[in-house]
């Protein structure tokens, strides 16, 4: 399927909450939904017979500078078809549901978003850090981030 | 075993397979929950070789990042340096000349070979049998004399360019690849003979860590791990990329031959086999290579559009999909690298539960995890 | 069966063996020193930890081609029967306390070998990256540093024997001058 022929079927079944297509310049185009029908939109893309989505490629957080985001790539095993999802969040406290239940495979991806952008997934079963020492301060990844001097008395 | 466990009280340790340990392929730690020898958890921390690539690849250049390319998977380099290459050129639509495809595809192939041998290596190590090792070393070492006659490295090659590749082959290089072809693959049979086949091998290996293939898509596993389970999905051939509509090659699946399928025994096997197929690929592409540049002409301060990108390519671990944002700047906005291995550690815990101490090593081997894939 | 001092047989008269002594004459003098170093240096057992792509290049060392044991120099898994630390690979923030609790767990005389740029100085994390130690001797103390990235196994065998060197000169069983 094209991907504004997703972007309508999506349009269609969940109206307000999809919010724009981003199709020129970005490939595989991504749909823009609002972040909390996230959880809603994905298992509808998991389990519609047209669509199916069943392999969540990569999970990953962005920093926008006015605002973040979190861009969900999606591919159908059945169709050979690739879409992409995005949720733009707040600078502050930035949170959106999980969708480890749909995709199981999200868990690890969404560890790293959070312990590198600070981005919250409600509902995750585990959401702590995983790339970093457990003591680190800060996230890294963001276009503001501070090298710190020190780390447990060793120059950084 | 429950008669047993019923009599005298137990308790459950938790004990610490640490960051430095011979058999967990770099520096990967397990916090093992036991009941005596039956591991009831297996929490995988990862995180010890974490370099902020991520972060280095906004600060550098899209030229400078290729080097950062061959520390994240050092036992497929050129893959990474080729599928670096592919990402930015997708990004900036770039035409690549045919010989560099061809080469790019040679040393991608050559370079498949060589890790599935440390993998075959290290496997074997790992479980026991120390002497396939040296065998595998034996034949990665001829491997790394063509990378060396070809740009000078035997690990870290920084080969690919964006555009092309850095140097043509030289006169004698595709006399001795082919040399190499015909020495390496009577090889593959004495392995099998050796090891593969082994009473002791396969009953280590069979019904131990199977994935079934629904759980194998959910969890996103790819590359030889989903193949093991028997989903006939490979990027060379299901999303073709560069030259590879060019070859003829089978994809090499699991079968259940010894036991389930999706067991460690049949990613193993896939493998193995899957060699077999880069030599096949190798020798067309010998055969087929045209004449002419190796690198298309590209701005010495490159620059390329506005627009986001991801591309994926078939690495020996699995796909490596690079998603790719750019401002119109000569450093990437935003640049992330999913890998095969850091989904693989995703099942990791769901797989081990229930298994013995020394299954759990079976398993990490048979994943094929590397590190730096992991942490970046 | 000659009875000469030169084939290793006492003499038939049973008299000193005299002062020119042949090459294959079995005497050895030297001082204590002489040995305990002598044995010391061809029986490095190396502790396995390779953090990185400099490991790699150490298991090729170890293996088939470049064989580090006909020096003497086997791989031990535990901290606790090695006596040479080879830091193969970068060493990050959340792994350095990890590196000096091995460090500790060696008995002495123990020897350090930062191999490869990223346990030198940081390698090439060195300028952007955040979590990166820049050198490991910012934690242990180091005997000898082998640059490259990776270094060739051939570099890693000539600092080997580098530090053999540094080990025949230690005086007073291995006290560091």
């Amino acid at each position: 399927m094209e991907a504004q022929a997703i972007f309508d079927k999506l349009k269609g079944k969940f109206g307000d909450a999809v919010v724009e297509m981003q199709g020129e310049g970005f490939s595989p185009a991504f749909v823009v939904v609002a972040p909390s029908s996230v959880k809603e939109v994905s298992r509808f893309l998991k389990e519609d017979p047209d669509l199916s989505f069943d392999v969540l490629m990569c999970l990953s957080g962005v920093d926008y500078k006015e605002k973040f985001a979190v861009a969900y790539h999606l591919h159908s095993l059945k169709h050979r078809h690739a879409i992409g999802l995005k949720a733009m969040l707040p600078r502050e406290n930035p949170s959106l549901p999980t969708v480890d239940d749909v995709w199981p495979g999200a868990n690890f991806h969404e560890r790293e978003a959070f312990d590198l952008f600070g981005i919250v997934f409600e509902g995750s079963k585990d959401l702590r850090r995983i790339l970093l020492p457990e003591d680190w301060e800060g996230h890294p990844l963001r276009k503001d981030y501070k090298y710190p001097d020190f780390y447990h008395g060793i120059k950084v | 075993m429950t008669g047993r466990s019923n009599a005298l009280p137990t308790q459950e340790m938790t004990i610490n397979m640490g960051p430095q340990h011979p058999s967990t392929h770099g520096v990967l730690r397990v916090i093992l929950t036991t009941d005596g020898e039956v591991v009831t958890r297996a929490v995988p921390d990862v995180g010890y070789l974490h370099r902020g690539l991520e972060k280095i690849g906004e600060r550098v250049t899209y030229a400078q990042f290729m080097p950062f390319t061959d520390r994240l998977d050092y036992l497929a380099a050129m893959n990474c340096n080729c599928a670096w290459a592919w990402a930015v050129e997708k990004l900036a639509k770039i035409e690549v000349p045919e010989r560099a495809e061809f080469l790019r595809v040679i040393v991608s192939e050559l370079n498949r070979i060589s890790s599935h041998l440390i993998a075959f290596g290290s496997y074997t190590a790992d479980m026991g049998a120390f002497t396939p090792f040296l065998y595998a070393i034996r034949e990665r070492e001829q491997v790394n004399d063509l990378f060396e006659m070809l740009c000078g490295n035997r690990l870290t090659y920084n080969y690919a360019r964006v555009g092309g590749v850095s140097g043509d082959a030289p006169p004698g290089f595709l006399e001795k690849t082919k040399e190499f072809l015909d020495y390496f693959e009577p090889k593959l049979d004495e392995y099998n003979n050796l090891i593969s086949y082994n009473k002791i091998f396969v009953h280590r290996l069979s019904n131990v860590a199977v994935i079934p293939a629904e759980e194998a898509i959910a969890y996103g596993l790819t590359g030889p791990n989903l193949r093991g389970s028997g989903v006939p999905f490979d990027l060379r051939k299901d999303e073709p990329y560069s030259v590879y509509p060019k070859f003829d090659f089978k994809v090499c699946v699991g079968t259940g031959e010894r036991g389930t399928l999706g067991d460690c025994f049949d990613r193993y096997m896939v493998r193995i086999n899957e060699m077999r197929e880069s030599i096949k690929i190798v020798r067309q592409a010998v055969a087929q290579i045209p004449d002419g540049p190796v690198l298309a002409k590209v701005p010495r301060v490159f620059k390329p559009p506005v627009g986001e990108t991801y591309f994926r390519s078939e690495c020996p671990r699995g796909e490596t999909g690079i998603y790719l944002i750019s401002d119109g700047s000569a450093n990437p906005y935003r640049l992330k690298i999913r890998t095969g291995s850091f989904v693989a550690m995703n099942i990791f815990e769901k797989v081990t539960r229930g298994l013995m101490i020394a299954d759990v090593v079976a398993v990490i081997g048979s994943l094929d995890i590397i590190l730096p894939e992991i942490d970046r | 069966m000659s009875s000469d001092p030169a084939h290793g047989q006492p003499p038939a008269n049973g008299s000193a063996p005299s002062p020119g002594l042949g090459p294959e004459a079995q005497v050895m003098v030297g001082n204590a020193d002489l040995f305990v170093n002598w044995a010391r240096k061809s029986s490095l057992w190396y502790l396995l930890f390779a953090t990185a792509c400099c490991g790699i290049e150490l298991m090729q060392a170890g293996a088939s081609r470049y064989d580090m044991d006909r020096f003497g120099a086997v791989f031990r898994a535990t901290p606790r029967q090695a006596d040479l630390m080879l830091v193969a690979g970068t060493i990050t923030h959340k792994m350095a306390e990890r590196v000096k609790r091995l460090y500790d767990q060696m008995p002495e005389p123990k020897y350090v070998i930062a191999m490869g740029s990223c346990a030198n100085t940081g390698g090439p994390f060195y300028k952007d990256s955040y979590c990166v130690v820049k050198g490991v001797d910012l934690i242990i103390p180091v005997d000898v540093y082998i640059p490259g990235c990776p270094p060739r196994p051939e570099a890693l065998i000539d600092g080997i024997m580098k530090l053999q060197k540094i080990i025949m000169k230690r005086k007073n069983y291995g006290a560091k001058a």
